[in-house]
């Protein structure tokens, strides 16, 4: 989606201000939020890609004047309760009043912890040849899909190189909306500087996405 | 009411006093707990294994070995996930984790512009400012100027190469070693790695330098 989180080039936003000494949570209630997205997640009830695609439809001024870990609050009630394991009146009441909906992977409980200190794994077998090798030139294509997607409005209609081949992966704009992995390839692909924001662009600057297959056609 | 009363009273209120963020997130985990979704005790353990074992002292341990063995720096340039994968308590960072070398010739940093994408097994969380809009925003299109603000500066002539995390790729910046560090062990060189010298919005430490 054509979101306020897609925020690559755009201007206006100030100083990037790093805060020495910075804690790991600046509150307590941060931590617990990360965990409560961490436990629901791994215990079935969303994959990453449809937790982002949540946190990407919150109303744009939300999104924009919302802490980071306000946004991930915001972003799991919604989800929560769009897929009927929270109702809206039980978190307004601050307690359980209707049934559980069962999870996939049951109840997030203490042995869980260590497996999802383990990166996952979002590789693939391929269903097809790669269509593109390192060295190729390929344009990112013009299209706005409506939902979750992960290829930045700033490199749409524009001319790169593939510079690498990370192999078939799960399709984040497929697994965000439920409608299976549907793995891609997926590639590095490199543009100039110039090629994305004019004659005015820093020379000596070279970009880099990873663009699943879908996202590119060749040049 | 008493003066008395009326003080208590309000010492009280001042006392527990939540923000509204702090009372939907204590909703939040009450339901999500009564309903048997999750037990708080591992909601505990997960937030002590993000402060405990993660955080940029696993990075720097690379970059110190990647700076002091060759076959090692070889192995971690061609396959990341692999060659860490072979570094004992450092080894869990799972799949598609990339290392870009910073060189005389060449400067990377690391963004993620649509979220958050970051090499948590490595680094850490992200700081806030990684997280939010200005970095995001400038990274790609203005990156000396986001240096600037780092008080970092490159040669004019450096390439610089911004990684763009819109993948589940992930990027640690290999940075160059310091001059001054001949001889050093593999401990003494993991102390000069910043976590922005890995996230390449800063340069690691220089030996004698206050740190």
């Amino acid at each position: 989606m054509n979101g306020v989180h897609d925020m690559g080039g755009m201007d206006g936003f100030g100083k990037v201000e790093p805060e020495p000494n910075e804690p790991m949570f600046h509150s307590e209630w941060e931590a617990r939020v990360l965990a409560m997205v961490r436990a629901m997640g791994a215990a079935g009830a969303f994959n990453i890609d449809t937790s982002r695609f949540y946190r990407e439809a919150l109303p744009p001024a939300v999104y924009l004047s919302s802490s980071y870990y306000r946004k991930w609050l915001l972003g799991l009630e919604d989800l929560l309760i769009d897929k009927g394991f929270v109702a809206a009146g039980e978190i307004a009441a601050g307690h359980a009043t209707n049934p559980a909906r069962p999870l996939k992977r049951g109840k997030f409980t203490v042995d869980d912890v260590e497996r999802i200190m383990v990166r996952g794994k979002f590789a693939r077998a391929a269903p097809a040849p790669a269509k593109f090798k390192p060295g190729d030139r390929v344009r990112a294509r013009n299209i706005h899909p409506a939902t979750h997607t992960r290829l930045p409005r700033y490199a749409r209609g524009h001319v790169g190189v593939v510079e690498r081949n990370h192999g078939c992966q799960v399709f984040p704009d497929s697994a965000a909306t439920g409608s299976g992995e549907n793995p891609q390839w997926l590639y590095t692909v490199v543009f100039d500087g110039a090629e994305l924001w004019g004659a005015d662009a820093d020379p000596t600057l070279k970009i880099s996405i990873d663009a699943f297959e879908p996202y590119l056609e060749a040049a | 009411m008493t003066d008395h009363d009326h003080d208590h009273h309000h010492h009280d209120h001042d006392h527990s006093e939540l923000s509204e963020t702090e009372l939907r997130v204590r909703a939040l985990e009450t339901v999500l707990t009564e309903k048997g979704y999750v037990e708080p005790a591992a909601l505990d353990a997960i937030i002590q294994a993000y402060e405990t074992k993660i955080g940029p002292h696993n990075g720097a341990r690379v970059v110190a070995k990647a700076w002091s063995d060759p076959a090692f720096r070889q192995a971690l340039l061609a396959d990341a996930t692999k060659a860490v994968s072979t570094l004992g308590h450092v080894s869990r960072v799972g799949d598609h984790l990339v290392a870009v070398e910073n060189t005389q010739r060449r400067h990377n940093m690391v963004v993620c512009t649509l979220c958050s994408c970051y090499p948590w097994e490595m680094l850490g969380l992200p700081p806030v400012w990684y997280k939010a809009a200005p970095y995001r925003s400038r990274a790609v299109k203005d990156p000396r100027g986001v240096l600037a603000d780092f008080g970092v500066s490159l040669p004019r002539e450096t390439e610089i190469r911004v990684w763009d995390s819109t993948a589940e790729t992930r990027f640690l910046v290999l940075p160059m070693r310091p001059a001054g560090t001949e001889g050093w062990d593999e401990r003494q060189l993991a102390e000069l790695v910043t976590r922005d010298s890995m996230i390449g919005t800063g340069f690691p430490k220089t030996p004698g330098a206050p740190s």
